[in-house]
């Protein structure tokens, strides 16, 4: 039976831990409204830009000079995992889920005897593929230093993955993060993005029998356009990844105070039984005591 | 002025404009053109420079770097990768702008790079 002051002392440290859970909610949730606000005003630029790749692929399919960003490099032999995660734990399943989905990725792959190599964003994907997979790492990027996801640190990134495409290190990649749906719902997510894949449900615009002109030519437009698109959709990932995080966050740490305030209570509980039951032994000592005279 | 051209604007981190105007100014790769209600459908690179928008008696400038113009029936859409109104184009702004252009020029290995980084370094001087 712990005494009156041992529970006293765990009430209080309870009582701290539930402080902090809650400031980490509250700050969770004032940045998952910028997160989520730079998530949605980047909705637009990365809906368009699918719009015109769609528009230009549908126009180059089938040529066969057209862009290997596009068409692929021919085989399917060298898979390149892009896993983005947050920087920081606390944030309840959330790594774990986008982590999971990887792995089971590389297992379908390795399984049909594919190379597998994995570039990280955020260090805890790094921390958890390191384990099983450390092997298949190839290269890590760090975002602990970013505070807000800019353009220019998605293009960063993309620039890398082109980079390592250019010199014929991987032929297919895919992108794992977490979509934003609502605080408690985020959904792992993978996606192609090269060869990039025209997503589907979205038409090429209806131009009413006019045809399209291109200045420069179709080539040298997608050229330009299909490293961007890259880097846009990294770039969204991050976003949906940084408002992902947030929303978990918040959800795991308004848990986390709920179970605090539930078990204050029970050990307030025990603490005033454990007060009342030493009042009553100090009496029936008193009246004994009392009664003996 | 029956006829009105749907203008959307959009940078990787926001929509910048987005409405009916009566004509647009693109800085294309070759060579500015004005888009003007009906265009035929049309796709061009551009080459940073100030884009213009004309609208009655209403004209703003913005500048633009890297991205496309795309003319469709339903309107002119632009994607830049940079888009700062040149009202905000001062003071810390514009010198940052003003370093990066220069850079890239030191840096532009092809005659396109070159020319693209030498528009933004003449653009940017010109604010």
């Amino acid at each position: 039976m712990p005494s009156l002051k041992d529970l006293k002392n765990r009430i209080g440290s309870v009582r701290s831990t539930q402080k902090i859970t809650k400031a980490m909610q509250m700050v969770a949730a004032a940045k998952l409204r910028r997160a989520e606000e730079a998530a949605v005003a980047a909705r637009p630029y990365a809906e368009r830009m699918e719009g015109v790749v769609a528009n230009l692929s549908a126009s180059v399919a089938g040529n066969p000079d057209a862009p290997k960003l596009l068409a692929g490099t021919g085989s399917e032999e060298t898979h390149l995992l892009i896993v983005a995660t947050s920087d920081k734990g606390l944030c309840g399943g959330f790594n774990s889920s986008i982590v999971r989905l990887a792995r089971e990725a590389i297992v379908r792959l390795q399984g049909e005897g594919k190379t597998v190599k994995i570039v990280t964003v955020g260090k805890k994907g790094r921390d958890q593929l390191k384990r099983l997979y450390g092997g298949l790492l190839v290269r890590h990027i760090d975002t602990m230093e970013i505070k807000r996801v800019a353009y220019a640190d998605a293009k960063g990134i993309a620039d890398t993955v082109l980079e390592m495409f250019e010199e014929g290190e991987f032929d297919v990649a895919h992108l794992f993060y977490g979509r934003y749906k609502s605080v408690i719902s985020q959904v792992p997510t993978v996606q192609q993005i090269i060869p990039a894949k025209a997503p589907e449900g979205i038409q090429a615009p209806d131009l009413k029998g006019a045809i399209y002109e291109y200045e420069p030519d179709e080539e040298e437009i997608l050229k330009v356009l299909l490293p961007r698109y890259v880097g846009v959709q990294i770039f969204r990932a991050m976003l949906e990844n940084a408002a992902s995080e947030q929303g978990a966050r918040m959800s795991a740490m308004d848990n986390a105070t709920r179970n605090a305030g539930d078990m204050i209570d029970k050990l307030n509980l025990q603490y005033n039984r454990a007060r009342q039951a030493q009042i009553t032994k100090e009496l029936i000592e008193i009246i004994s005591g009392a009664e003996a005279l | 002025m029956a006829d009105k051209l749907t203008f959307n604007l959009v940078s990787p981190e926001k929509e910048v404009y987005s409405g009916q105007v009566d004509q647009v100014i693109v800085p294309g790769t070759e060579g500015d053109f004005g888009v003007l209600p009906n265009h035929a459908p049309f796709m061009s690179t551009l080459l940073p420079g100030m884009l213009i928008i004309k609208n009655g008696s209403e004209e703003r400038r913005i500048f633009v770097q890297g991205g496309f113009a795309d003319v469709t029936p339903a309107g002119l859409t632009v994607l830049a990768e940079l888009a700062i109104p040149a009202e905000e184009l001062k003071g810390e702004v514009l010198a940052a702008q003003k370093s990066a252009a220069n850079d890239q020029l030191q840096r532009a290995e092809t005659p396109e790079d070159s020319l693209a980084a030498r528009r933004a370094v003449d653009t940017l001087a010109a604010t």
